[in-house]
């Protein structure tokens, strides 16, 4: 029998696993300054792209560190590469590398 | 049997590092003084540590400075010796002690630190319920002891255990533990370097010298993670191992992270006052801390002129913090002697 | 799970009533579970001897219409008032209450009247006027698990079956829900508070059975009352049993006890849906884990036929948990009314048994 007029929903919860998280793994072994983030939010508070539309470092990388991979994709699109995110970064990250890293491996 | 005195200016209750130092402080000056001591070694809780922050300097070798010093200069202790009661008498105060001696001192120094909180009252973290649940007091010593233990594969540090929790009855933050959890970290990864180490934070205080230089170096050298969320409960998977759930409060997402050890960073509470007569009056703070007379001018006078405060019996201090609150408060003390 | 574990509980003894009860029934019990509280008022009074009083007068709680903002709370504790004066006449102090959701009202409305006294004159006022009855504030309010759980020894020893593996004498593996109401809003409510609630636990062990500890323990049904009533949201609540009984399925269990009707409702259909949605079944042998209210397993504890315990009706088949405890149950008389005539028979699920 089907059709009971609902399905079940699917599980918000992250399964932290990052044995798994391949891309991460990447991104942490080539770029190990992306350890250093902390999300306090200055890269996307000078963002360029997050002007017009929906583009935000810090939480760039807390996608990779998920494995929200799709996530990623729908923001990367709108870098401009300008390097604001790095030049106010107070802890040093890289992230135009990171920004470069992930366009080759997403 | 050693033959204490039965009078001295200054009795000070608790032969931590706060109590030694003062010791040592007023010796400078000429006032004799007696620590009193429950447990039966000096040195309070810094015998249990193993490395201190930031510099990771080991423990007992601050313990054995101080200790050697007080030896040397032949200073009055007893230890195994608890004090049972003071009452005042005119304008000093008579001390009795478990131990069955009774003093009379012109002034007292309350130096008898802290207590760590009870994790077992917070039921949904598993201490006591599941083996692989430990304090960061258990660390230091398994730390200590090199213990022989199976290796974990992931271990957790839960920050504010007991601390900023109006449900476990303590509103302050215990300030130390945030570093604490970053020292044991890395302690932790250097001791099993391919395990993944997680901090579990709310916030992270690291408010002085080379704090928040050991936070980047726990980072950026040692790969230790931090996730921003508080643990809502622990549950033990049919392996034995520990599921953890927590908000990921940056992504806003719900995250179930295993674990294989989970480590509470208990936070401190203010540790029972002696017993005083109803005459004496030593006001406490609303997080139950001996309230200083004055924060600013009078910070080691309890509100009971002649009976003071030194260390962390008025709120959580590092150990350098405590040994100079100590010195203040025995110069608060030679003030008082010298005017009486 | 070590020793410690047991006694923690120990803080949190709440007082139950020992006799003289006046019982209010529950919407879903009643309807799902037919004979649980027949099998309930059966062992109270003939069992074990108490008084237990009933009112034909007395309604439904409203809870569901509360929870669904149907009804607001004026009505509500006018509705509760009521039944406290049908209690007040016929001159009992002991409510015994059937649902954990009613449970979790009335603890709801005594706690309101305690800081806020000014609602509890305006409900006086409202009952009076009407229903011109005037009402006195029970001793003691407690749910039947909690009676059950009670008087557990005493029903104890007079087992005629015990919670254990007829073949290997292992106990049986049984996890146990505990309805979201009973100890969560109000800790000090719940036998053993409201993280390791002892009130089914109890039962359990004392009657030859283990517990399950599993992650999802505390995890809510899904009820929801409003997520459920709307056909669009149901998919919602069904998500959360199904995360508990993925959660469960690596322990084995061999039976589920819930003390809240809806719980039990929801655990036990559930399970036929999810094996039509994502066709998977859970329990040892695949065929779905039997879910049992507490007066149920008293009952089969003590006893009484299967089919005189309602246990036809359950979605999930509770045959092979009696084959496996060892209770003796006539196959044929399963869909027969009491004169033996055989009413109709349930359509075979393709997945769940």
């Amino acid at each position: 029998m089907s059709g009971f007029g609902f399905n079940i929903s699917k599980s918000s919860t992250i399964e932290y696993k990052p044995e798994d998280f391949q891309l991460a793994n990447i991104i942490e072994e080539n770029e190990p300054t992306s350890r250093l983030c902390i999300s306090c939010g200055s890269c996307s508070a000078t963002c360029t792209g997050s002007e017009f539309a929906k583009l935000r470092m810090h939480y760039i990388h807390l996608y990779v560190k998920r494995n929200l991979t799709d996530k990623i994709r729908e923001e990367l699109q709108n870098c401009m590469f300008c390097g604001k995110c790095q030049l106010v970064c107070p802890r040093g990250v890289n992230n135009r590398n990171i920004i470069r890293l992930l366009w080759e491996n997403i | 049997m050693r033959q204490y005195d039965t009078k001295y200016q200054t009795v000070i209750i608790g032969g931590g590092i706060a109590g030694m130092t003062a010791a040592l402080q007023l010796y400078k000056f000429g006032i004799k003084s007696l620590i009193i001591e429950k447990e039966d070694k000096l040195g309070g809780h810094l015998i249990k540590w193993y490395k201190l922050f930031p510099g990771f300097v080991n423990a007992d070798e601050v313990v054995s400075n101080v200790v050697s010093e007080l030896i040397d200069k032949r200073m009055q202790v007893i230890t195994g010796a608890e004090v049972t009661s003071i009452d005042s008498i005119y304008d000093n105060y008579i001390i009795r002690t478990s131990s069955g001696h009774s003093f009379e001192a012109e002034s007292v120094l309350l130096a008898h630190g802290f207590k760590t909180f009870d994790p077992t009252k917070k039921e949904e973290y598993g201490y006591g319920l599941y083996s692989n649940v430990k304090t960061s007091v258990e660390i230091e010593n398994i730390l200590k002891e090199h213990s022989n233990i199976t290796i974990p594969k992931r271990v957790g540090l839960i920050h504010c255990v007991g601390s900023r929790d109006e449900k476990a009855g303590n509103l302050h933050c215990s300030k130390l533990c945030c570093v604490s959890a970053v020292k044991q970290s890395i302690e932790l990864k250097e001791r099993f370097p391919d395990a993944e180490i997680i901090c579990f934070y709310i916030d992270l205080r690291m408010f002085d010298n080379g704090f928040e230089e050991l936070y980047m170096e726990a980072q950026i050298e040692h790969g230790i993670k931090f996730i921003r969320g508080r643990l809502s409960e622990c549950s033990q998977n049919i392996d034995g191992s520990l599921v953890l759930k927590v908000q990921d409060t940056l992504t806003g997402l719900p995250m179930n992270v295993n674990v294989d050890w989970l480590i509470l960073m208990v936070g401190k509470e203010a540790a029972k006052l002696p017993k005083f007569d109803k005459s004496i009056d030593v006001k406490l703070a609303p997080n139950k801390f001996v309230a200083p007379e004055n924060i600013f001018y009078n910070p080691n006078q309890t509100s009971q002129p002649g009976i003071f405060c030194g260390g962390t019996v008025s709120g959580p201090k590092t150990i350098h913090e405590s040994a100079a609150d100590a010195k203040a408060a025995a110069m608060s003390i030679i003030d008082y002697l010298n005017r009486k | 799970m070590s020793k410690e574990k047991r006694d923690i509980w120990r803080k949190y003894q709440k007082s139950i009533g020992d006799d003289n009860f006046f019982f209010v029934r529950s919407c879903i019990r009643q309807n799902f579970f037919p004979a649980s509280e027949q099998a309930f008022l059966h062992i109270l009074r003939n069992e074990l001897g108490k008084n237990v009083v009933e009112d034909a007068r007395h309604t439904t709680c409203s809870g569901i219409g509360y929870h669904s903002d149907v009804v607001n709370f004026d009505t509500l504790q006018t509705i509760i008032a009521r039944h406290f004066a049908l209690m007040t006449e016929a001159k009992l102090k002991n409510v015994a209450i059937s649902c954990v959701t009613s449970f979790g009202l009335y603890s709801e409305v005594l706690e309101t009247w305690k800081e806020f006294p000014s609602e509890l004159e305006k409900t006086r006022e409202n009952l009076y006027k009407a229903t011109k009855r005037e009402f006195e504030i029970p001793e003691n309010i407690a749910h039947c698990s909690d009676i059950i759980y009670k008087f557990r020894e005493e029903i104890k020893n007079k087992e005629k079956n015990r919670l254990v593996n007829a073949e290997t004498g292992e106990p049986l593996k049984i996890v146990d829900h505990i309805g979201c109401h009973y100890a969560k809003i109000f800790p000090e409510y719940g036998e053993g508070g409201a993280e390791f609630p002892q009130v089914l636990t109890g039962m359990i062990e004392s009657w030859g059975g283990q517990t399950v500890d599993y992650p999802e323990r505390r995890h809510c049904c899904g009820f929801g009352f409003r997520q459920y009533l709307v056909q669009a949201n149901r998919g919602y609540s069904v998500s959360n049993t199904y995360k508990k009984l993925q959660s469960m399925e690596p322990y084995k269990p061999d039976m589920i006890i819930a003390n809240c009707p809806g719980c039990t409702m929801f655990i036990d259909k559930w399970q036929y849906t999810i094996s039509e949605l994502e066709h998977r079944t859970f329990g040892p042998d695949k065929t779905g884990i039997p879910v049992l209210t507490y007066e149920e397993l008293a009952g089969l504890v003590l006893g009484y036929d299967p089919w005189d315990l309602g246990l036809q009706m359950h979605q999930v088949s509770v045959e092979p948990l009696l084959d496996k405890m060892g209770i003796q149950y006539d196959k044929d008389k399963k869909f027969a009314d009491k004169s033996g005539k055989i009413f109709s028979i349930p359509k075979q699920p393709e997945y769940i048994l």
